[in-house]
């Protein structure tokens, strides 16, 4: 009576019925929070960050910065590019989340109007969404640049971004993709400063590119940890052609008078030199971002 | 439907038709690409697969590369491969993986084209006198073609679409148009790059189907087969010999 046929039916079934049990017991949804308002049940906050390991550092610095003013913190770090978490934010099943002035504004907007740090900053607050707020801005910034070798810079004097028209030959400089249709992008060059530039794509390749010598200049972040080793040069931008891109942590309306406080103390001591100096201590020494924090808060006296 | 008419926008726009990174000039990269790993893989693939059918000896590693190997994650591949060789072997390390991406398909391709054939018509082309060489290149290739013109249809479609992340690593192609959509939010642009690359793989595809079709040999068509699968012919009876029995019979029941 018992045919392999029907055996088999039963493992099948008793397979799917297993898995749909396990499914059941699972998590569900990594972000869904026990109560729908505030970021967090009761007065637990909850800290996202991009999946960017220098995102993370500064976030793990705001939760820890929260703890020792006696919060409850809740983190849901690495959830992905703006298109993923965007939507938690304005929603505010994220609490706090650290972002950049200007290519949050970008995101939001399309393009910017303005490119310095303050004027970004204010325009940035005029474009949030109902219930987010931004709170003030670090001095560190992680925004393009245009950078050259020291060994260029210093064969040809290269100071600022017109300089480069006196490398000779064809100059091309790498970046991201997106960099080519930039409103500060190569074409941008040729109008404020002109420069003659020609783009390549190369993506994750652009610092080793520059390094080898296939590109002239590169779109390299201004916290890059490459900053350290002291063989790059940024050229200086006195037209403010680049679009700034402060550190700002953007909060929910609701947990928003909680964190300043403590937020805005961690924001008045972050430079783009500490940001550097960070991001080494993660990318070389890979550290782990828990320690770089602890470490950088009792550095800077605010544990 | 606004995005579709937003993306034959983008399309028609003279700006995309200009420039280092005119249209013309992606289309061209993506077939260089596509065009040199199909035939570098069709080069080590192709001889293989016949000496495995030929043979039928290691057909089972045959079958599992061929299956394993399809399931590359390309893109991880091809960024793995890109920072072992260095920023300035990019084209190489682009290469190797396309290539590794179409040999299963001309593999396969390759030793089931041989494998389907009788082992009789190959039998009858030795008692007719013909070399191994002769026997073949006249009997095994030329009957074994369609097959194989199957399998470097599969592998040229598979390099096609995935020729596509070349411009993540700056070697053009029509994934440019995506690669930069995509950060830029540009969603037409996305569109655009996406349906040419699926436009040129249909037409590649109706190519390869034509091909695939002259590819039989007249005399298989005439015989009724011309069929794709790798069913052996000879249990079946030739048309001519059912029509000379129909007469025996029916004189033998008019009497």
């Amino acid at each position: 009576m018992f045919t392999a046929r029907i055996a088999r039916i039963a493992a099948a079934g008793a397979a799917l019925a297993v898995t749909l049990a396990l499914s059941a017991c699972g998590s569900g949804n990594p972000l869904d929070q026990p109560s729908a308002s505030g970021g967090g049940s009761g007065d637990t906050i909850v800290v996202g960050s991009q999946a960017y390991y220098s995102n993370e550092i500064i976030a793990e610095i705001y939760a820890q910065g929260l703890e020792k003013d006696g919060l409850k913190v809740e983190r849901r770090f690495n959830i992905g590019q703006r298109d993923a978490y965007m939507g938690d934010v304005k929603s505010g099943k994220i609490g706090l989340f650290p972002e950049y002035t200007g290519n949050l504004l970008e995101f939001l907007q399309g393009k910017a109007a303005s490119t310095s740090p303050a004027d970004v900053y204010a325009e940035l607050k005029k474009a949030l969404p109902q219930g987010l707020v931004a709170l003030d801005y670090a001095q560190a910034a992680d925004q393009d640049t245009y950078t050259v070798t020291k060994a260029l810079a210093d064969k040809y004097g290269l100071e600022t971004i017109a300089d480069l028209s006196k490398v000779p030959g064809k100059v091309t400089i790498g970046g991201a993709p997106e960099f080519e249709k930039r409103p500060y992008g190569p074409a941008a060059a040729k109008t404020e400063y002109g420069v003659d530039l020609a783009f390549s794509a190369t993506g994750p390749t652009t610092l080793d590119a520059l390094r080898a010598g296939t590109v002239q200049v590169a779109d390299i972040y201004s916290a890059d940890p490459a900053f350290e080793k002291g063989d790059l040069v940024t050229l200086k931008d006195p037209k403010n052609m680049i679009l700034s891109s402060n550190v700002v942590p953007i909060a929910s309306q609701s947990v928003s008078g909680k964190v300043s406080k403590a937020v805005n103390a961690i924001s008045a001591k972050l430079t783009t030199e500490e940001l550097v100096k960070l991001n080494v201590e993660s990318t070389v020494d890979k550290r782990q971002p828990a320690d770089i924090a602890t470490a950088w808060l009792k550095d800077k006296g605010l544990s | 439907m606004n995005l579709f008419s937003d993306a034959v926008r983008w399309l028609t726009d003279p700006e995309q038709w200009t420039g280092s990174y005119a249209l013309p000039t992606l289309l061209g990269q993506h077939l260089l690409y596509t065009v040199l790993s199909v035939l570098i893989a069709a080069v080590i693939a192709v001889p293989a697969g016949w000496l495995i059918g030929h043979t039928g000896r290691g057909r089972e590693v045959a079958v599992a590369i061929s299956g394993a190997a399809r399931a590359i994650p390309s893109f991880g591949l091809l960024i793995l491969l890109v920072l072992l060789f260095g920023v300035l072997q990019v084209p190489a390390a682009a290469l190797v993986t396309f290539v590794l991406l179409g040999i299963p398909s001309l593999l396969a391709g390759a030793y089931t084209g041989i494998e389907a054939i009788d082992r009789r018509v190959v039998d009858a082309a030795r008692a007719m006198g013909m070399t191994p060489w002769q026997v073949f290149w006249k009997v095994e290739f030329r009957l074994g073609l369609p097959l194989l013109i199957g399998g470097l249809r599969a592998a040229t479609l598979q390099v096609i679409a995935t020729v596509t992340i070349a411009a993540y690593v700056n070697l053009g192609g029509l994934g440019w148009p995506i690669i930069q959509g995509i950060p830029l939010r540009r969603f037409d642009q996305v569109l655009a790059g996406a349906v040419l690359v699926a436009g040129l793989a249909l037409i590649v595809d109706l190519l390869f189907a034509l091909a695939q079709r002259a590819a039989v040999p007249a005399g298989v068509r005439a015989a009724g087969g011309g069929r794709q699968d790798a069913e052996p012919r000879g249990r079946r009876r030739p048309a001519s010999r059912a029509r000379l029995n129909t007469p025996v019979v029916s004189r033998q029941h008019s009497e």
